[in-house]
């Protein structure tokens, strides 16, 4: 490749970057403004039209506070964990196709890369919770590190549904499978994919690691200021992956009639979020034991069960 | 431009393995053996396993090793004190022995330059999974058998007592 082409590709690289930040911004303060809805208040109105400065003002606020490793943490696990959880999510937006001509890397393993990633950005919260040397924190990481763990197994025998139907695990090939959308295939499938992904993004009602009313704050307790907001926003980015995923996989991508494939995809994304905005509001937090057995018990032999259908059809269709 | 990478991975995963003998702290030694462990993902990447990659990601790096910090974390190991390396009393064997594995590698280095695979060919997913359910469709079963007889021994070991 040229030095052209090199800026390029890092220029685009650049606005992705700052553009999924932003989304995840903006992510907030529409959260913040639909449960004020649901709720019969307001919300955050005074910044700018609509409060629509807020995100903004939010940030500066966090950014000019006090840098501050508390004196009881473990300094270098202190700082590296909340990078990684931005880190890891901002990776995998690269295989997500947008349109018929719009991803950044098709990789043949695409959905494989997707996965490895989430299950490494559980790191980020178990070091963040361990490292600050603290009761709640710790508590925080525990949980998180047997949620993820449980709910991962049923999330990905669900995509492997997805994986026979297509033929391939690159994202692109998926959704180019999808003239029929795989939600009406792999209904099931679809349920458990939602299910885990909201699980695995920390959502209620799953959001035990971070349980306010029990562990003050769970895993970022300790944490302030620009490694919060790292902590924070990597949350929001990874409900904006799986709403993405989700649309890649079961809604049919960029497939629909008559608008350009974009704003399909941005329009199935969008609907998606709304939903998990909408679950917070309307369901109470799962106890620890019920998150437990829900995972294992329910979700894991419905995964299994939807893969060994799939396959006795896909063989019986195969063969015709 | 491979083979930078190849060497700076290279590096980096002996650095970390190196690094685990000397870390004090348990929680440290594991994301060294992480880091380790990510630094194979990339050779394997690099030498055309691309699947292999991923599963080592998601199998040791992000399954195995949750659980290896998740026990440590329960047990609230801390470091030891007073020992410049901490080293187990046991380590003399096992440094024989790797001591072994490396002559060897020095022996097959220098005796067979012309023979090194200089080119590599990227084996496929699907490749990868009618050569399971094909070939080896008898290994895979007994494997399937074996992680159930430990599923179930497991399930037999971890029952709560009844009066």
């Amino acid at each position: 490749m040229s030095f052209t082409q090199w800026l390029l590709t890092f220029i685009g690289l650049a606005l992705v970057l700052l553009g999924l930040i932003l989304i995840a911004a903006l992510m907030v303060y529409g959260e913040r403004r639909i449960l004020a809805l649901l709720q019969d208040r307001l919300g955050p109105n005074r910044a700018g039209p609509f409060g629509l400065l807020q995100p903004i003002a939010d940030f500066i606020k966090l950014i000019t506070k006090e840098d501050f490793v508390p004196p009881f943490a473990d300094r270098m696990v202190y700082t590296i964990a909340p990078v990684i959880v931005p880190l890891t999510v901002l990776l995998s937006f690269a295989v997500v196709p947008m349109s018929n001509d719009w991803w950044l890397a098709d990789l043949n393993i695409a959905l494989l890369f997707v996965l490895a990633l989430s299950s490494l950005r559980v790191y980020g919260i178990i070091l963040g919770g361990w490292a600050s040397n603290s009761k709640y924190p710790l508590f925080g990481g525990l949980r998180a590190a047997a949620q993820m763990i449980s709910y991962e197994l049923p999330m990905v025998l669900a995509l492997m549904g997805v994986v026979m139907l297509s033929g391939s695990f690159s994202l692109v090939e998926i959704v180019a499978a999808q003239e029929l959308p795989f939600i009406i295939l792999q209904p099931l499938g679809f349920i458990i994919f939602l299910v885990c992904g909201i699980a695995e993004t920390n959502r209620l009602p799953f959001d035990l690691p971070e349980a306010e009313n029990e562990l003050v704050s769970g895993y970022n307790t300790e944490y302030g200021g620009i490694r919060f907001v790292f902590f924070y926003l990597g949350e929001y980015m990874g409900m904006l992956l799986i709403a993405a995923l989700i649309t890649v996989l079961f809604l049919g991508g960029w497939h629909g009639p008559w608008l350009p494939g974009v704003v399909w995809f941005a329009v199935k994304t969008l609907a998606l979020i709304f939903l998990f905005f909408w679950l917070r509001t309307s369901l109470p937090r799962l106890r620890y034991d019920q998150l437990m057995d829900f995972g294992w018990k329910l979700m894991l032999p419905a995964a299994l069960i939807n893969l060994l259908i799939t396959a006795v059809f896909g063989l019986f269709w195969m063969e015709n | 431009m491979y083979e930078v990478i190849f060497y700076l991975t290279t590096a980096i995963a002996v650095i970390a393995v190196g690094a685990i003998l000397v870390v004090r702290h348990p929680v440290h030694a594991a994301l060294y053996l992480i880091i380790s462990l990510l630094a194979l993902a990339l050779l394997f990447f690099l030498l055309g396993a691309p699947l292999l990659a991923a599963l080592q990601v998601m199998l040791y790096a992000g399954a195995i090793m949750v659980l290896f910090l998740f026990l440590i974390m329960v047990m609230n190991l801390r470091p030891e004190r007073g020992r410049p390396l901490p080293l187990p009393s046991g380590w003399g064997w096992p440094a024989f022995l790797a001591l072994f594995l490396w002559l060897e590698l020095l022996l097959l280095l220098s005796r067979s330059p012309s023979e090194v695979v200089s080119s590599t060919t990227e084996v496929e997913p699907k490749a990868v999974g009618s050569a399971l359910f094909g070939p080896y469709l008898v290994v895979v079963e007994a494997a399937a058998v074996l992680l159930l007889a430990a599923l179930v021994a497991t399930l037999y070991l971890s029952r709560k007592e009844r009066p």
